[in-house]
């Protein structure tokens, strides 16, 4: 049972080569281009989600932040068709991986933050330091917010990963609990199907929630150092 | 009749079983060949289900299918020992 409960997490390597690559970029299959004015329905549902998505996301940025767009917009593509992907049987969750995570979050915070000290340098450092703070506290205050910004890169990458590992592992857990107790008792293994078709449903919306939440704050993050 | 068409033009259901290794071994095996062959395949699929004028869920769903179909190859190893039988 503890190895069964795991192996889903493992990297899948085939004979040595990583396969885990054609994982990752399978999502982009299934976003086609389109240069048409009026293309086909596939690729008109998509342009018209992202456009609502887009416009959402990025009024409250400046000119300067909305350079940001393509990267923000591909990142939320790219993070909820994964989660949505991982929800079917016996597939592997990139998400999943701490590493990946991390490297998402820690260049998208790093540019962000860089992008605030080298334009507004002043406004960038003052963000350490709260208005109308008393002179004893200043100290203790900008050790604080200092801890406080470098943990946010940390947050977010294992927000994402424990959300998402957590999800598939209770799916596991109670998709297993619900077949042994089938020979047990009818009665109860209904209870369980029912939870478990509850969580699923729950999965897909924090599937979907998890990507705008991810993105959202890396927006934050951006509107607040340009 | 028309001359003979050589072998290398041949499409596959045209080949005769015997013809069938070397037909194989004429083909391109280079990588802008592999390339163009997983393009082409690409092309094919997306033509005929996705690019059309009332697409329908058909189209993706068939892809889903066999990236679950796919997986489930891949991790047959591990989930070997969770059948229901008396003897693993």
């Amino acid at each position: 049972m503890n190895e069964n409960l795991f192996t889903s997490f493992i990297t899948p390597v085939i004979l040595g080569l990583p396969l885990v690559t054609l994982i990752v970029l399978f999502p982009s299959l299934l976003f086609p281009t389109s240069n048409r004015l009026v293309s086909n329905r596939f690729v008109t549902l998509q342009q018209w989600m992202l456009q609502l998505v887009s416009k959402q996301m990025m009024s409250i940025h400046n000119s300067k932040g909305q350079t940001w767009a393509l990267m923000l917009m591909s990142l939320i593509l790219f993070i909820g068709s994964t989660n949505l992907l991982g929800l079917l049987p016996h597939s592997f969750t990139p998400t999943t991986q701490l590493s990946m995570n991390l490297g998402m979050a820690i260049p998208l915070w790093a540019g962000a933050v860089i992008t605030g000290f080298r334009n507004k340098t002043k406004a960038s450092l003052a963000h350490f330091l709260p208005q109308g703070t008393p002179t004893p506290l200043i100290p203790m205050l900008v050790i604080i917010e200092t801890i406080s910004l470098f943990i946010q890169p940390m947050a977010l990458a294992v927000r994402l990963t424990a959300n998402i590992t957590a999800g598939h592992l209770l799916i596991h857990l109670i998709g297993g609990a619900t077949l042994a107790l089938m020979s047990i008792s009818t009665t109860t293994a209904l209870i369980t199907f029912t939870i478990l078709i509850l969580l699923t449903i729950l999965e897909f919306a924090v599937a979907m929630i998890q990507a705008y939440v991810f993105t959202l704050l890396v927006s934050l993050y951006l509107h607040d150092n340009t | 009749m028309a001359s003979v068409v050589p072998l290398k033009e041949k499409k596959l259901l045209e080949v005769k079983l015997g013809e069938l290794p070397s037909w194989i071994l004429m083909r391109d095996f280079t990588p802008s060949g592999i390339a163009g062959a997983f393009q082409r395949g690409y092309y094919r699929y997306y033509n005929k289900y996705v690019n059309v004028k009332k697409g329908s869920i058909a189209g993706l769903s068939m892809v889903l299918a066999a990236y679950v179909f796919l997986n489930y190859c891949r991790s047959y190893k591990e989930l070997k020992h969770e059948r229901l039988r008396k003897y693993h």
